[in-house]
């Protein structure tokens, strides 16, 4: 069945009102996890712990946001605690290990400096591992719906009628 | 209701693609009392259904069957298997579509003529010019109740067309405004106002912004003479042995091949996968397939010199309040080759949000360069570069015979070299759009690479001579009388505005010319 576009014959106020009865699952979202606790969340079931642990270093070498905590980035790259997609991780991490052994310390996460940890990603980023973190992470971390006030950013809009009458002109400072 | 027509009856005209030109030209054969059968790839979305995320409507609505990418073009680099950004639904991308709705400056319909010799550029003059189109642009621009036209009022400035403003006119320019949108300030042709929402790209919930989808579709059911069939996607148009086209081969919703005989094709359905269509349908009597005698079929593809400008600064700016495309800066429009470059270029508010900037503020680039830029987010303001780019022979849509779409059919690909004069233009946009943003205390500026194309145009182009082009003034094949092409790849050049506006009046003037060689028996 054909649904009609019946936003064309209510007024504001009616589509108002039915937007907020649908308001919760909008602005909530479905799947993400609104005040993540990194305790939980970081525990392992194919990964060793400290594989997972220097991945999310990683992910936070990679796109650094001092006010985001660990928890948006261990949500980003949870996925990766799975079966199938262990054992390309693991390897991946060792090899990071290995390269940071390499200049001389104990392992990725011993290395002190962001700049240092930087280096030794630059060494990699052709590659498809780094390329397969990456590219994961523009959503994984970025489209966590939670992350966004962070930002300011106020996403979804329409259940509280947009912006007309809630400053979408209300620049001050020009 | 929907008619409901037999798959045997070659009275009807099928037209493939329901977007800006094919559904358009539905709505005004159906109001003229002709029988149109309308395949559409995708379903069938209404406001209702639009999300307000970028990411979840991306999936909903977005055109992501297999294609490839070749050249130089940073888009092949960066998003290898995603060349464009448009839709796959009914309504096609005047669904995302922002609602900027330029008239042509009259000398872009004459560029051969008015540019000269462009070394690589194969620059043709359009059959038509600015007088011929005058009055079909009035009509246009009454369907899609355009601001700033017919007594509607510009939109309201938001923050970013602001800031936008402010720049512009410290550096002296004075064009400047909040556009011409088809998208309603006020409450009319029983559609509400924008009510400023900022979800423009992801399909307007209020339905303030035009949009095929819940206009021209439904009008032109509403006659009986309109049946739309979604998730219809055409494989190949067939024809008889005198070369006349007789029908068209689709796969239907359960992915079953039927075929629906036809009086007239016209193919819509966007400047990438036009061109495949007529090229997958190639025949024993076409071996280089359909309208293609002219070896022009895929060819001089356009997308428009574009590229973006981010501003940051001190303090907020929240550019993804309000209406997404309503600001412009008109003066470097104009063609002014002491500036480096022929033709111009549009300069217009643009915003994402969040999970786009993330994904296309620089595509591929990490580290605190770029994260410190997403941490301004809230203090930042954006602006599109939109550039008329050159039309070159060697940027062309081929059939990748090794990547076959879900029905088995050889892909699209999309390959595309920057002309020198793109690459100038881009230059001195970026530097342009950064000394407006810097003239109101930017701190920072970031030129951005172009996105996926949204403009796609030119690849079945309009032609006087039959060797230069596919079709005639009038969108017409040269090489099949009753074969036509009405969406953008009609364009012989791209000009320097957004295309849709120009799409809708050729689609209006074409309907036009139809139904009078139908009822003269021409046709
Ligand atoms: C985000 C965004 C913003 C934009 N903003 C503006 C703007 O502000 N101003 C402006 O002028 N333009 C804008 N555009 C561009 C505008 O949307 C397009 O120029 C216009 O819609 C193109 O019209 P068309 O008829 O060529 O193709 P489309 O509108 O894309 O329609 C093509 C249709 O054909 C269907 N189709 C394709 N192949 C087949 C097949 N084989 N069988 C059946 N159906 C098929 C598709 O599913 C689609 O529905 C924007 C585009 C995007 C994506
Ligand atoms: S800003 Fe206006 S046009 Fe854009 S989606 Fe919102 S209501 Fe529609």
């Amino acid at each position: 069945m054909r649904q009609k576009a019946s936003n064309r014959d209510l007024t504001r106020r009616q589509l108002l009102s039915r937007a907020s009865a649908a308001g919760a699952s909008f602005v909530i979202g479905a799947g993400f996890i609104a005040a993540p606790d990194a305790a939980w969340a970081a525990e392992t079931e194919h990964l060793a712990p400290e594989t997972f642990a220097t991945l999310v270093q990683m992910a936070r070498d990679i796109y650094p946001h001092d006010r985001v905590s660990d928890a948006f980035y261990v949500i980003a790259v949870k996925g990766y605690d799975t079966a199938e997609a262990a054992p390309g991780i693991e390897a991946g991490i060792a090899a990071l290990d290995g390269a940071a052994q390499g200049r001389g310390h104990a392992r990725y996460l011993a290395v002190g400096w962001e700049r240092d940890r930087v280096d030794l990603l630059r060494a990699i980023e052709e590659g498809a591992f780094f390329q397969q973190i990456r590219a994961g992470l523009v959503t994984g971390l970025y489209n966590q719906k939670a992350i966004w006030p962070l930002f300011g950013y106020e996403g979804e809009s329409f259940s509280q009628g947009g912006y007309i009458d809630r400053g979408f002109n209300d620049i001050n400072w020009l | 209701m929907a008619a409901p027509f037999e798959l045997n009856d070659d009275g009807v005209v099928v037209i493939i693609g329901t977007g800006a030109g094919g559904g358009v030209l539905a709505n005004e054969l159906a109001q003229k009392g002709v029988s149109v059968v309308a395949l559409e790839a995708g379903g069938r979305y209404l406001p209702d259904d639009y999300i307000n995320d970028e990411w979840e409507s991306f999936g909903q609505l977005a055109w992501t069957d297999a294609r490839s990418t070749s050249g130089d073009w940073r888009v092949a680099r960066d998003f290898p298997g995603l060349p464009t950004w448009i839709v796959k639904a009914v309504g096609g991308s005047t669904v995302h579509w922002a609602g900027a709705s330029l008239r042509f400056q009259d000398h872009e319909w004459k560029t051969a003529t008015t540019y000269g010799n462009i070394q690589g550029a194969s620059l043709l003059d359009w059959p038509i010019d600015g007088a011929e189109m005058a009055p079909w642009y009035d009509k246009a621009e009454k369907k899609l109740n355009v601001t700033r036209t017919n007594g509607q009022p510009g939109l309201p400035g938001n923050n970013n067309f602001k800031v936008l403003e402010a720049g512009a006119r410290a550096l002296g320019y004075e064009e400047v405004h909040t556009g011409r949108m088809a998208i309603n300030s006020t409450d009319s042709q029983d559609r509400l106002m924008c009510q400023q929402t900022g979800f423009c790209f992801q399909g307007c919930k209020w339905g303030a912004k035009w949009s095929s989808a819940y206009t021209d579709i439904e009008q032109g059911e509403a006659t009986g003479n309109l049946e739309v069939r979604t998730k219809s996607h055409a494989a190949r148009i067939l024809h008889d042995d005198t070369g006349k086209v007789t029908g068209v081969e689709y796969f239907d919703a359960d992915g079953n091949l039927q075929m629906q005989a036809a009086r007239i094709v016209c193919v819509a359905g966007n400047s990438i996968e036009s061109p495949r269509l007529l090229l997958n349908s190639a025949s024993s009597m076409f071996p280089d397939g359909l309208a293609n005698s002219s070896g022009q079929v895929g060819r001089n593809y356009m997308r428009h010199t574009t590229g973006s400008v981010y501003g940051v600064f001190d303090k907020p700016v929240r550019m993804w309040r309000g209406t997404t495309m309503a600001g412009i800066v008109q003066d470097e429009a104009r063609h002014d080759p002491s500036r480096g470059f022929v033709g111009g270029f549009e300069l217009e508010t643009v915003s994402v949000g969040l999970p786009f900037a993330a994904a296309f503020l620089d595509p591929g680039s990490w580290g605190r360069e770029f994260t410190s830029a997403l941490d301004s987010y809230e203090n930042m303001a954006g602006m599109w570069i939109v550039g008329e780019d050159m039309p070159q022979e060697t940027n062309r849509i081929t059939l990748n015979t090794e990547l076959l779409d879900q029905h088995g059919l050889p892909a699209a690909d999309v390959h595309y070299d920057d002309h020198p004069n793109d690459v100038a233009m881009r230059n001195y946009a970026y530097d342009r759009g950064s000394a407006i943003y810097e003239a109101v205390g930017a701190t920072r500026v970031l030129p951005t690479p172009p996105y996926p194309s949204t403009h796609n145009l030119g690849t079945n182009r309009m032609s006087e001579n039959p060797r230069d082009g596919v079709v005639n003034k009038h969108g017409q094949s040269h090489d099949i009388a009753n074969l036509f092409v009405s969406d953008g790849s009609q364009f012989t050049t791209g000009a320097a505005e957004n295309p849709t506006l120009t799409i809708v009046a050729l689609a209006i003037r074409q309907a036009e010319f139809i139904s009078g060689a139908m009822s003269r028996g021409e046709i």
